[in-house]
């Protein structure tokens, strides 16, 4: 049981990381007794468990994510959704909120193309595409709001430790944040400014996800940004 | 513009090459990584006068769909030299040798690339030659699987290569265009380190049984020698946020 590389840096793919019995986290992979890297990013030691968290890459589905999507295409029982994952997901009108039963009126009154949607993945494995439904609170169309859309490698950044980093953002800024576990991050504030600033935090954490006391400089930045200051001050008094 | 004239000598008396080098010695390499926004993984080479810019998108939906393939990822690759890469006006349409290039590479690539995470899908991997200047598959290759580990695409370590060659009856690494045009035997290997394989040996001309192991032996550790600046090539694009980051947090301290 050795750990080879050091931890909290950045490792390559194929870099040595640990020797030994150790489990295999994410993005990493065994032979022999030699564990190795499978990708750019941050070594992790916890326990005996060893992971790299990716600094590059797509969206993978997982059951139970909540992701944000884009609808592509308009069918007789439910819409095509991008979800920026390599597969289309499916959206069937029966995961829909009302009544059950055959519909007589056309589904692009729910959803139209370029719709954005909140969703959650409801099945999904090797063999098919992913499921989605829209039954549950605060899921459905994104009506009003912005939209940002940052790499999937990164929501673990930015919710943080127990969520660390979103409830600073939500407080700092106020606003209303949910993470899409795909990259897709939505944003309601009480002003444009507020929502401007929050924007530009979450890019903030995007570019400099690797780098280490971000939480308080990413506070000070939105200290800095006058407005969105007023504001909470206001909301305080 | 003509052909470029056979050089005299391609070994001086003193054991150097026309461009200046030793026998055993690489061209000067540059390597850089995340260089094209709209790719999601890239990387650009130059190795000598070869400029070779990579740019891998992926996983994505496999597209016609019966390419697909049920339990893994589809590696797609192409090379491809543009018309203004040579002397001579080098015609656009794919040629055989890019055809041949393109599924050799891919073959060396695949033997790292963890497809079977990614059923379904390809991934696409466009090597685009800008300048030619000989052993443009080998710095095609180590820039491939540069882009690759860019993109955050997972495999198991990254694939370096380098070729060999005879000239003046002397084994030389890391030919040029004159020396792989009048010298002659070249032998492109790209290898995998830590797994110890070779995933691209090809050779022509005619090399005898020593000359190929002293020629292997010094391409291996010549791959080495690449594999320790793929890594810190790709580490370096991290590093540098990191440090100025960190920096500007401390000034900020400061002030």
């Amino acid at each position: 049981m050795v750990i080879v590389a050091e931890p909290k840096q950045v490792v390559a793919p194929g870099e040595l990381l640990a020797e030994g019995d150790h489990l295999l986290g994410d993005n990493s992979f065994k032979v022999g007794t030699r564990i190795y890297s499978a990708c750019i990013g941050i070594f992790e030691v916890d326990g005996t468990r060893v992971t790299v968290v990716p600094l590059k890459g797509g969206y993978f589905p997982r059951v139970g994510d909540l992701v944000g999507g884009r609808i592509v295409d308009v069918g007789l029982s439910g819409w095509t959704v991008d979800i920026r994952a390599p597969y289309e997901a499916m959206l069937p009108a029966s995961e829909t909120p009302g009544p059950r039963g055959p519909r007589r009126r056309d589904l692009s009154e729910s959803f139209d193309v370029g719709d954005m949607v909140l969703s959650q993945v409801l099945a999904f494995d090797r063999t098919r595409d992913p499921l989605l439904t829209v039954k549950g609170p605060g899921l459905g169309k994104i009506s009003n709001g912005r939209v940002v859309e940052i790499s999937a490698a990164k929501i673990p950044r930015l919710i943080g430790r127990k969520g660390s980093m979103i409830s600073m953002l939500k407080r700092e800024t106020g606003c209303q944040i949910t993470v899409g576990q795909n990259g897709v991050v939505m944003v309601w504030g009480k002003s444009p400014e507020n929502e401007r600033v929050a924007v530009e935090a979450i890019y903030m954490v995007e570019r400099e996800a690797h780098t280490r006391g971000l939480t308080d400089r990413i506070r000070e930045m939105i200290a800095k940004s006058n407005v969105v200051g007023e504001v909470a001050r206001t909301q305080t008094a | 513009m003509p052909e470029p004239k056979q050089p005299e000598k391609l070994i001086d008396d003193k054991g150097i090459r026309i461009d200046g080098r030793r026998l055993d010695q690489l061209r000067p390499i540059k390597l850089e990584v995340g260089i094209l926004d709209k790719a999601d993984g890239s990387a650009y080479i130059e190795q000598g006068k070869n400029k070779i810019l990579v740019g891998v998108y992926g996983p994505r939906e496999a597209h016609p769909k019966h390419i697909a393939l049920p339990d893994r990822a589809v590696l797609r690759c192409r090379y491809r030299m543009a018309p203004f890469s040579v002397d001579e006006r080098k015609n656009p349409a794919p040629s055989r040798r890019e055809m041949e290039l393109s599924k050799v590479i891919r073959e060396s690539l695949e033997s790292v690339v963890l497809t079977d995470l990614y059923p379904r899908t390809t991934i696409d991997v466009f090597i685009e030659v800008l300048q030619s200047d000989g052993g443009s598959r080998c710095a095609g290759i180590t820039a491939a699987s540069l882009a690759l580990a860019d993109a955050g695409i997972p495999m198991r370590e990254l694939v370096a290569a380098c070729a060999v060659g005879k000239i003046q009856g002397h084994m030389a690494l890391d030919l040029s265009d004159a020396e792989d045009k009048y010298g002659e035997a070249d032998l492109p290997v790209a290898w995998v380190p830590n797994a110890n394989l070779v995933t691209l040996l090809q050779m022509d001309g005619i090399l005898t049984t020593n000359e190929f192991e002293k020629g292997l032996t010094m391409a291996l550790d010549a791959c080495k020698t690449i594999h320790g600046m793929q890594q810190e090539a790709l580490k370096k694009k991290y590093l540098v946020i990191k440090e100025v980051a960190e920096e500007r947090e401390e000034t900020e301290v400061v002030a």
